[in-house]
């Protein structure tokens, strides 16, 4: 792989801006197009092009599978936290309203942390077959 | 801008879309059966991501910009990447099939055609008393906002309003993860260890 100069050169340059856009995506989508699925997706795939243009050692190392285990696993527990939250406010579950002293706020901070929980575990998800696959050669 | 231009501008507009639509679903019908007529699965892996792309243009022309970026991201990008990978472990050329699949054949035109003759009995594209437009969906367009505080309408109502089924997809998709993990993960561990404990009982 030590010959792609034009490819290794154009990912290491789109690499952090992909992040970037990645995080964008995540906090801006209760305005624009987008939310924690994309955002999860795009983040996965800035490692996944790390992994195939240089090395695969190198992305297991910054992303080690029990790390993204762990990360898929808080990002669900995230999302159905905020819901036993909700409960404990003395709201219905996932009823975000109780979480502020206005229902609409408290809706749109509800929204804030599950779009974070379901962008946690799209992304380690597809990380962990990506590495998962790519393991078995 | 007077009435009359306005109305010129809105039917323009449509007759842009109208064009798009052919030209993407054209598109969309060759990658397709091009994905199937190729033997080649590289290329056909190739063909399908091109595939998803496009879909994903007709989503833009229909509004459904949230759509369109999952199509994006997902079909074009990690499913491509799959695909490739999967390829990598198994072989590039597709089998050769001796046998003429006629009965399958028939049974998918037939299944096609009952579709699209069901396609008649459904309401016009964008009709205003369609279903779809009548149901939930004024509610979520004129008090999401008010009651969410979060503009984008789509994200309010994956979140908030059908935040159960979204904590259901989050799920399965988690699932889907720890699957592969059983089934790809530790199987391999297992397997590179047996050959070095079998070396050490021969020795």
């Amino acid at each position: 792989m030590s010959d792609f100069l034009v490819l290794k050169v154009m990912a290491k340059l789109l690499i952090p801006f992909i992040l970037l856009f990645g995080f964008y995506v995540q906090m801006h989508g209760d305005y624009g197009p987008g939310g924690g699925f994309q955002a999860g997706v795009i983040v996965a795939a800035a490692f996944i092009l790390y992994a195939i243009v240089f090395e695969i050692g190198t992305a297991r190392r910054v992303a080690p599978m029990a790390v993204l285990v762990t990360i898929a696993c808080l990002g669900v527990l995230l999302y159905a936290g905020v819901g036993v939250a909700n409960l404990v406010y003395g709201g219905r579950f996932l009823e975000y309203g109780v979480l502020a002293h206005e229902p609409a706020h408290g809706n749109h901070i509800g929204i804030l942390i599950v779009e974070i929980g379901v962008g946690m575990a799209v992304a380690a998800v597809m990380m962990i077959i990506f590495f998962s696959f790519a393991r078995r050669r | 801008m007077d009435e009359g231009a306005r109305q010129d501008a809105r039917q323009g507009r449509r007759a842009i879309d109208l064009y798009l639509n052919i030209i993407l679903l054209v598109f969309v019908a060759a990658t397709g059966i091009a994905a199937v007529w190729l033997r080649n699965l590289l290329a056909s892996a190739m063909v399908l991501g091109i595939y998803s792309l496009l879909m994903a243009g007709l989503w833009v022309v229909l509004d459904a910009v949230d759509v369109a970026f999952t199509e994006a991201a997902v079909g074009a990008g990690v499913t491509t990447v799959l695909m490739l990978l999967a390829i990598a472990l198994t072989g590039r050329e597709e089998k050769r099939v001796r046998t003429r699949p006629w009965l399958p054949l028939a049974v998918s035109l037939g299944a096609a055609g009952l579709l699209v003759y069901a396609t008649l009995g459904m309401p016009d594209f964008g009709a205003a008393d369609a279903p779809a437009q009548t149901h939930v969906a004024p509610y979520y367009l004129e008090r999401g906002e008010a009651e969410t505080g979060v503009p984008n309408v789509v994200t309010a109502v994956l979140a908030s309003y059908r935040g159960f089924d979204t904590l259901g997809e989050v799920t399965v998709i988690f699932t889907a993860g720890m699957g592969v993990l059983v089934l790809l993960g530790s199987a391999t561990r297992r397997r590179r260890k047996a050959p070095t404990s079998a070396k050490e009982d021969s020795a």
